[in-house]
Protein backbone atom coordinates (compact mmCIF):
# COMPACT_ATOMS: atom_id res chain seq x y z
CA UNK A 1 0.00 0.00 0.00
CA UNK A 2 1.51 3.61 -1.03
CA UNK A 3 0.95 6.25 0.98
CA UNK A 4 1.64 10.37 0.03
CA UNK A 5 1.86 13.08 3.66
CA UNK A 6 2.11 16.30 2.23
CA UNK A 7 3.87 18.62 3.55
CA UNK A 8 3.40 22.61 4.17
CA UNK A 9 5.49 25.07 5.33
CA UNK A 10 4.43 25.09 8.85
CA UNK A 11 3.33 21.08 9.18
CA UNK A 12 4.95 19.51 12.19
CA UNK A 13 3.08 16.15 12.44
CA UNK A 14 4.07 15.24 9.47
CA UNK A 15 7.34 13.49 10.42
CA UNK A 16 5.23 11.82 13.26
CA UNK A 17 2.41 10.46 10.14
CA UNK A 18 5.80 8.87 8.14
CA UNK A 19 7.11 6.94 11.10
CA UNK A 20 3.23 5.85 11.79
CA UNK A 21 2.69 5.05 8.41
CA UNK A 22 5.56 3.36 7.39
CA UNK A 23 5.43 1.21 11.15
CA UNK A 24 2.43 -0.41 9.68
CA UNK A 25 3.38 -1.27 6.50
CA UNK A 26 2.63 1.83 3.89
CA UNK A 27 5.33 2.44 1.52
CA UNK A 28 4.85 6.51 2.31
CA UNK A 29 6.42 9.51 0.53
CA UNK A 30 6.78 12.94 1.47
CA UNK A 31 5.48 15.46 -0.73
CA UNK A 32 5.87 19.59 -1.25
CA UNK A 33 3.09 21.73 -0.94
CA UNK A 34 4.83 23.18 -4.18
CA UNK A 35 4.78 20.00 -5.93
CA UNK A 36 1.91 19.47 -8.69
CA UNK A 37 1.37 15.83 -9.42
CA UNK A 38 0.62 13.77 -6.61
CA UNK A 39 2.60 10.44 -6.75
CA UNK A 40 0.88 7.35 -6.95
CA UNK A 41 -0.85 6.51 -3.76
CA UNK A 42 -3.80 4.47 -2.42
CA UNK A 43 -4.09 6.79 1.03
CA UNK A 44 -3.14 10.81 0.85
CA UNK A 45 -2.63 12.53 4.67
CA UNK A 46 -2.53 16.18 5.51
CA UNK A 47 -1.47 16.00 8.46
CA UNK A 48 -1.31 18.36 11.77
CA UNK A 49 0.80 21.97 12.25
CA UNK A 50 0.72 25.26 11.50
CA UNK A 51 0.40 25.94 8.03
CA UNK A 52 1.14 29.61 6.90
CA UNK A 53 0.79 30.11 10.29
CA UNK A 54 -2.57 30.03 10.58
CA UNK A 55 -2.38 32.87 8.96
CA UNK A 56 -5.92 34.26 7.80
CA UNK A 57 -8.07 31.10 8.65
CA UNK A 58 -6.31 28.35 9.94
CA UNK A 59 -5.54 25.91 6.69
CA UNK A 60 -7.27 28.71 4.60
CA UNK A 61 -3.79 29.63 2.80
CA UNK A 62 -2.78 25.95 2.63
CA UNK A 63 -6.24 24.67 1.07
CA UNK A 64 -5.00 27.13 -2.23
CA UNK A 65 -1.13 25.46 -2.47
CA UNK A 66 0.06 24.12 -5.95
CA UNK A 67 -0.83 19.95 -4.32
CA UNK A 68 -4.16 20.68 -3.41
CA UNK A 69 -5.89 20.80 -6.69
CA UNK A 70 -4.39 17.04 -7.03
CA UNK A 71 -5.49 16.41 -3.72
CA UNK A 72 -9.05 17.69 -4.41
CA UNK A 73 -8.91 15.55 -8.02
CA UNK A 74 -7.75 12.45 -6.34
CA UNK A 75 -10.79 12.63 -3.60
CA UNK A 76 -12.80 13.31 -6.34
CA UNK A 77 -12.50 10.36 -7.90
CA UNK A 78 -12.36 8.18 -4.64
CA UNK A 79 -8.93 8.19 -3.10
CA UNK A 80 -8.56 8.21 0.30
CA UNK A 81 -7.60 11.72 1.57
CA UNK A 82 -7.21 11.70 5.21
CA UNK A 83 -7.01 15.17 7.40
CA UNK A 84 -5.63 15.20 10.44
CA UNK A 85 -6.03 18.07 12.88
CA UNK A 86 -4.39 21.23 10.63
CA UNK A 87 -4.80 18.69 7.76
CA UNK A 88 -9.09 18.28 8.85
CA UNK A 89 -9.37 22.51 8.80
CA UNK A 90 -7.17 22.45 5.20
CA UNK A 91 -10.22 19.93 4.15
CA UNK A 92 -12.63 22.27 5.35
CA UNK A 93 -11.12 25.14 3.87
CA UNK A 94 -11.46 23.10 0.33
CA UNK A 95 -14.79 22.37 1.07
CA UNK A 96 -14.07 18.26 0.46
CA UNK A 97 -15.65 18.08 4.21
CA UNK A 98 -18.86 20.44 5.21
CA UNK A 99 -18.80 22.97 8.10
CA UNK A 100 -15.77 24.89 9.42
CA UNK A 101 -13.55 24.99 12.77
CA UNK A 102 -13.32 27.96 14.83
CA UNK A 103 -11.64 29.01 17.98
CA UNK A 104 -11.89 26.93 20.94
CA UNK A 105 -14.89 27.90 22.81
CA UNK A 106 -12.97 29.10 26.27
CA UNK A 107 -10.12 30.41 24.17
CA UNK A 108 -7.67 28.08 25.30
CA UNK A 109 -5.08 25.53 23.13
CA UNK A 110 -5.93 22.05 24.27
CA UNK A 111 -3.56 19.96 24.42
CA UNK A 112 -4.29 16.59 26.08
CA UNK A 113 -5.83 13.27 25.93
CA UNK A 114 -9.29 12.28 24.74
CA UNK A 115 -11.97 9.58 24.12
CA UNK A 116 -13.41 8.93 21.26
CA UNK A 117 -16.46 6.73 20.06
CA UNK A 118 -16.21 5.25 16.57
CA UNK A 119 -19.99 6.11 15.17
CA UNK A 120 -19.69 5.28 12.16
CA UNK A 121 -17.84 1.91 10.45
CA UNK A 122 -19.73 1.65 7.07
CA UNK A 123 -16.27 3.27 6.02
CA UNK A 124 -12.80 2.41 4.38
CA UNK A 125 -11.29 4.08 7.68
CA UNK A 126 -13.11 2.29 10.77
CA UNK A 127 -14.68 -0.58 8.90
CA UNK A 128 -13.48 -3.50 10.97
CA UNK A 129 -12.74 -2.13 14.17
CA UNK A 130 -13.63 -4.46 16.69
CA UNK A 131 -13.64 -1.71 19.48
CA UNK A 132 -15.68 1.70 19.42
CA UNK A 133 -14.01 3.96 21.91
CA UNK A 134 -10.50 5.22 21.30
CA UNK A 135 -7.92 7.24 23.56
CA UNK A 136 -6.01 9.52 21.19
CA UNK A 137 -4.13 12.76 21.58
CA UNK A 138 -5.66 16.20 20.68
CA UNK A 139 -3.66 19.57 20.37
CA UNK A 140 -5.17 22.43 18.91
CA UNK A 141 -6.66 26.02 19.59
CA UNK A 142 -9.20 25.66 16.31
CA UNK A 143 -11.04 22.74 16.79
CA UNK A 144 -14.55 24.08 17.52
CA UNK A 145 -16.57 22.10 14.44
CA UNK A 146 -18.97 24.18 13.75
CA UNK A 147 -21.31 23.88 10.60
CA UNK A 148 -25.10 26.02 9.67
CA UNK A 149 -28.38 23.48 11.06
CA UNK A 150 -29.38 22.11 7.51
CA UNK A 151 -25.86 21.19 7.08
CA UNK A 152 -25.76 19.13 10.11
CA UNK A 153 -29.42 17.77 9.26
CA UNK A 154 -27.58 16.61 6.02
CA UNK A 155 -24.38 15.22 7.54
CA UNK A 156 -26.37 13.45 9.79
CA UNK A 157 -29.35 12.21 7.23
CA UNK A 158 -26.35 10.85 5.73
CA UNK A 159 -23.93 9.15 8.85
CA UNK A 160 -20.98 11.87 7.72
CA UNK A 161 -20.74 11.97 11.75
CA UNK A 162 -16.97 9.57 12.35
CA UNK A 163 -16.49 10.25 15.82
CA UNK A 164 -17.20 12.02 18.75
CA UNK A 165 -15.83 12.96 22.14
CA UNK A 166 -16.90 11.23 25.07
CA UNK A 167 -15.73 9.77 28.03
CA UNK A 168 -14.11 6.05 28.99
CA UNK A 169 -17.50 4.66 28.82
CA UNK A 170 -18.49 5.97 25.53
CA UNK A 171 -20.89 8.54 26.93
CA UNK A 172 -21.42 11.34 24.99
CA UNK A 173 -22.41 14.37 26.56
CA UNK A 174 -21.44 18.13 27.06
CA UNK A 175 -18.72 17.80 29.59
CA UNK A 176 -16.36 15.75 27.36
CA UNK A 177 -16.87 18.34 24.88
CA UNK A 178 -12.89 19.59 25.20
CA UNK A 179 -13.52 22.22 22.30
CA UNK A 180 -17.18 23.77 22.43
CA UNK A 181 -18.26 21.72 19.27
CA UNK A 182 -21.46 21.14 17.42
CA UNK A 183 -22.84 17.89 19.07
CA UNK A 184 -19.39 16.74 20.82
CA UNK A 185 -18.26 16.46 16.72
CA UNK A 186 -14.42 15.21 16.80
CA UNK A 187 -14.20 13.96 12.60
CA UNK A 188 -16.58 14.06 9.83
CA UNK A 189 -16.56 11.96 6.76
CA UNK A 190 -17.46 13.43 3.13
CA UNK A 191 -20.68 12.32 1.96
CA UNK A 192 -19.24 9.30 -0.28
CA UNK A 193 -17.31 8.06 2.81
CA UNK A 194 -13.31 8.20 0.89
CA UNK A 195 -12.40 11.46 2.75
CA UNK A 196 -12.24 12.00 6.47
CA UNK A 197 -10.94 14.82 8.77
CA UNK A 198 -10.64 14.50 12.10
CA UNK A 199 -8.88 16.85 15.32
CA UNK A 200 -7.35 13.72 17.26
CA UNK A 201 -4.14 12.45 16.54
CA UNK A 202 -3.95 8.54 15.97
CA UNK A 203 -0.34 8.77 15.20
CA UNK A 204 0.74 10.12 18.46
CA UNK A 205 -0.45 6.94 20.01
CA UNK A 206 1.53 3.91 18.05
CA UNK A 207 4.13 2.68 20.89
CA UNK A 208 3.31 2.05 24.55
CA UNK A 209 6.15 5.02 25.44
CA UNK A 210 3.99 7.40 23.52
CA UNK A 211 0.87 6.75 26.04
CA UNK A 212 -0.50 4.34 24.15
CA UNK A 213 -1.02 2.28 21.24
CA UNK A 214 -4.69 2.93 19.96
CA UNK A 215 -3.34 4.71 17.39
CA UNK A 216 -1.31 1.18 16.99
CA UNK A 217 -4.78 -0.48 16.27
CA UNK A 218 -6.52 2.41 13.98
CA UNK A 219 -3.32 1.92 11.28
CA UNK A 220 -3.10 -1.84 11.71
CA UNK A 221 -7.30 -2.05 10.71
CA UNK A 222 -6.72 0.64 7.84
CA UNK A 223 -4.05 -1.32 5.85
CA UNK A 224 -6.02 -4.10 6.14
CA UNK A 225 -8.90 -2.66 4.94
CA UNK A 226 -6.94 -1.11 2.00
CA UNK A 227 -5.58 -4.89 0.84
CA UNK B 1 -6.82 51.59 -6.24
CA UNK B 2 -7.22 50.72 -2.79
CA UNK B 3 -10.55 48.70 -1.46
CA UNK B 4 -11.02 48.59 1.91
CA UNK B 5 -13.29 45.37 2.85
CA UNK B 6 -14.49 44.00 6.16
CA UNK B 7 -15.10 40.46 6.95
CA UNK B 8 -17.36 40.40 9.88
CA UNK B 9 -18.97 36.72 11.88
CA UNK B 10 -22.42 35.51 10.98
CA UNK B 11 -25.61 36.72 13.59
CA UNK B 12 -25.88 33.35 14.97
CA UNK B 13 -22.16 32.08 15.06
CA UNK B 14 -20.40 32.28 18.19
CA UNK B 15 -16.99 35.05 18.68
CA UNK B 16 -15.56 33.71 22.04
CA UNK B 17 -13.27 36.39 21.71
CA UNK B 18 -16.09 39.21 21.23
CA UNK B 19 -17.04 38.13 24.29
CA UNK B 20 -14.20 38.03 26.39
CA UNK B 21 -13.34 41.81 25.29
CA UNK B 22 -17.02 42.87 25.92
CA UNK B 23 -16.24 41.31 29.78
CA UNK B 24 -13.16 42.99 30.00
CA UNK B 25 -14.42 46.59 28.76
CA UNK B 26 -17.47 45.56 31.16
CA UNK B 27 -14.89 45.65 33.81
CA UNK B 28 -13.07 48.61 32.86
CA UNK B 29 -15.98 50.69 33.55
CA UNK B 30 -17.47 50.87 30.07
CA UNK B 31 -21.32 49.32 31.19
CA UNK B 32 -23.54 50.51 28.12
CA UNK B 33 -22.06 47.77 26.43
CA UNK B 34 -25.00 44.99 24.18
CA UNK B 35 -22.47 42.85 22.92
CA UNK B 36 -18.95 42.61 20.97
CA UNK B 37 -18.14 41.06 17.60
CA UNK B 38 -14.82 40.90 16.03
CA UNK B 39 -14.31 41.02 12.99
CA UNK B 40 -11.24 41.36 9.83
CA UNK B 41 -10.24 44.51 8.16
CA UNK B 42 -8.46 44.43 4.36
CA UNK B 43 -6.88 47.52 2.68
CA UNK B 44 -6.34 45.64 -1.00
CA UNK B 45 -4.32 48.02 -3.46
CA UNK B 46 -5.40 46.84 -6.94
CA UNK B 47 -3.76 48.11 -10.05
CA UNK B 48 -7.62 48.47 -11.37
CA UNK B 49 -8.55 51.78 -11.95
CA UNK B 50 -11.99 51.51 -12.70
CA UNK B 51 -13.45 51.84 -8.92
CA UNK B 52 -16.57 49.41 -9.83
CA UNK B 53 -14.33 47.14 -11.86
CA UNK B 54 -11.71 47.46 -8.48
CA UNK B 55 -14.68 46.46 -6.58
CA UNK B 56 -15.59 43.21 -8.30
CA UNK B 57 -12.00 42.10 -7.83
CA UNK B 58 -11.96 42.64 -4.12
CA UNK B 59 -15.33 41.07 -3.85
CA UNK B 60 -14.01 37.87 -5.67
CA UNK B 61 -11.47 37.37 -3.66
CA UNK B 62 -13.41 37.89 -0.38
CA UNK B 63 -15.37 35.03 -2.06
CA UNK B 64 -12.56 33.12 -2.75
CA UNK B 65 -9.79 33.60 0.04
CA UNK B 66 -10.83 36.40 2.22
CA UNK B 67 -13.72 34.84 3.81
CA UNK B 68 -15.32 32.17 5.11
CA UNK B 69 -18.59 32.21 3.73
CA UNK B 70 -20.27 29.14 5.73
CA UNK B 71 -19.74 31.39 8.80
CA UNK B 72 -18.62 34.71 7.64
CA UNK B 73 -19.76 38.34 5.84
CA UNK B 74 -17.64 40.13 3.73
CA UNK B 75 -18.85 44.13 2.90
CA UNK B 76 -16.89 46.22 0.94
CA UNK B 77 -16.83 49.36 2.73
CA UNK B 78 -14.52 52.02 0.80
CA UNK B 79 -12.93 52.28 -2.84
CA UNK B 80 -10.40 55.37 -3.58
Amino acid sequence: MKSSVITFPGSNCDRDMDVALNKFGFKNKMVWHDDIELPKSDLVVLPGGFSYGDYLRCGSMASKSKIMQSVINFAKSGGLVMGICNGFQILVETGLVPGVLLRNKYLEFICKNVFIRVDNKENPYFKNLDKDIFEFHIAHNEGNYFCTRDQLKEIEDNSQVAIYYCNNKGKIDEQFNPNGSVKNIAGILNKEKNVLGMMPHPERMIDQSLSGEDGSIFFKNLINNLK
Amino acid sequence: MKVSAIITLKKDVLDPQGKVIHQTLDGMGFKDINEVRQGKYFEIDVKEKDPIKAKNVVEDMCKKLLANLVIENYKIIETQ
